[in-house]
């Protein structure tokens, strides 16, 4: 299990969750599950593609993932994925 | 979306004197020897799309090239205002440091205007901000104050306010947000420019808000001389987005000096279509502006547009905030910093 940290606009899919856990090998699979579980909250992440949306960025254990695999990045059992807004100020 | 009051065209009143006076400053001012920087901010150029206007034949499309002021933004007029109304009251002098929470344009704009005008400046920024966003402020000789990195601007903010409140009379906390010399800097400025540059003929006004200054400054001095001119404030369409710089009110603290009386319609923006303009004014007006400038532009197009397909004609004026290369991307090595 994957745990995922929602950002603020994002929350109200998750009932004001900050975080959730999520099975998934990597972060597609991960961002499916999350869908699952919190329908409607995928679409804000991804386009029409199912690309992650160019002002979206995803962190596993803190690398960003277009410095990795994207999608295929691989998440392991405890890893943090981090979704967070492109906007100064935002990471933290 | 409303719709314009202008189906066909009309002569434009007769300019206020302030539009008169600022017509001549202004073509004085080409080329011009100046006392000091700060002679440098306003006044900036009022620049035609004509390859954007392709997409709305009849109607034109200008832009004011804020990135002409000398810190590099519009946010040069604000602080200006802010320091000048600031120091006649009493509010700095003496030594006074003025403090802010911020890492950004505001935070330039601050750093230029206090050295120029001798008024030491303190910024509180996350400690995690950008090396090149810490240079670009104290190469003014600003001090830098930083905050947590994991609580982010919010904690910026609060640390700021906790250094005010324990050095009573030490620090000045302008607080743009709340701050008439903000959007008075475009009633006096940005506005009369537009009139000024257009001989009065503009029709329409899109800008993005943030601190809603420019839109409410702007807004009110263009009303003042017709009420007819639709003026337009733009907004992300969602709570997470991509432009930086502005505000999704529904879902943030409501500026004081925001008063949506003065506006005459919102224009929602998708983060997407704000950055493909952006692009587009790079490749095809040699424009190379951030994504503020890019949504600016994409909404008066809109605007444009609309008109244009009911034949109408129309000035339609918009707002370039500032230049792209304020936001370059961090290199991988730098990727742990939030830029």
């Amino acid at each position: 299990m994957a745990t995922v940290r929602i950002p603020t606009p994002l929350r109200k899919y998750t009932q004001g969750a900050e975080e959730v856990t999520v099975e998934g090998a990597n972060v597609g699979a991960v961002l499916t599950n999350l869908e699952t579980a919190y329908p409607g909250i995928r679409e804000r992440i991804c386009d029409d593609t199912g690309a992650v949306r160019r002002f979206v960025n995803i962190f596993v254990a803190d690398e960003d993932i277009r410095f990795m695999d994207n999608l295929d990045t691989p998440v392991s059992d405890g890893d943090e994925v981090s979704i967070v807004p492109a906007i100064a100020g935002g990471l933290a | 979306m409303t719709q314009s009051a202008v189906t066909v065209p009309r002569a434009a009143l007769p300019l206020p004197p302030a539009a008169i006076e600022m017509a001549a400053k202004m073509r004085q001012r080409q080329g011009a020897r100046v006392s000091s920087i700060l002679d440098m901010i306003g006044g900036t150029p009022l620049i035609r799309l004509r390859r954007i206007e392709a997409d709305c034949p009849g109607v034109e499309l200008w832009a004011k090239a804020e990135f002409a002021n000398p810190g590099g933004s519009v946010k040069d007029r604000a602080a200006f205002r802010i320091l000048t109304d600031a120091l006649a009251r009493g509010d700095l002098g003496g030594g006074v440091r003025l403090i802010d929470s911020t890492s950004g344009n505001t935070g330039i704009a601050y750093s230029l205007v206090g050295a120029a005008l001798g008024v030491p400046i303190t910024l509180v920024m996350p400690e995690n901000v950008s090396n090149p966003r810490k240079q670009v402020t104290t190469a003014f000789g600003t001090e830098l104050i930083f905050s947590d990195p994991m609580e982010g601007s919010d904690g910026a903010i609060v640390l700021a306010r906790q250094i005010v409140d324990e050095n009573p009379g030490k620090y000045y906390y302008p607080n743009q947000y709340a701050n008439d010399s903000n959007w008075k800097a475009h009633y006096d400025g940005t506005g009369v420019e537009i009139l000024a540059q257009t001989e009065g003929r503009v029709t329409h006004f899109v800008s993005g808000l943030g601190t809603t200054g420019t839109v409410m400054g702007t807004s009110r001095r263009l009303h003042e001389h017709d009420r007819n001119i639709q003026c337009y404030a733009l907004q992300p369409d969602d709570a997470m987005h991509g432009l930086e710089g502005l505000k999704h009110l529904p879902s943030s603290l409501v500026p004081e000096i925001y008063d949506e009386s003065v506006i005459d319609d919102t224009i929602w923006m998708p983060t997407d279509e704000g950055w493909d303009m952006s692009e587009r004014l790079a490749e095809v007006e040699g424009l190379f502006v951030g994504h503020s400038a890019g949504a600016n532009v994409a909404g008066a197009l809109r605007v444009a547009k609309s008109l244009s397909s009911q034949g109408k004609t129309g000035v339609v004026v918009t707002v370039l905030c500032d230049r792209g290369d304020r936001y370059f991307a961090p290199m991988k090595w730098e990727k742990h910093y939030v830029w």
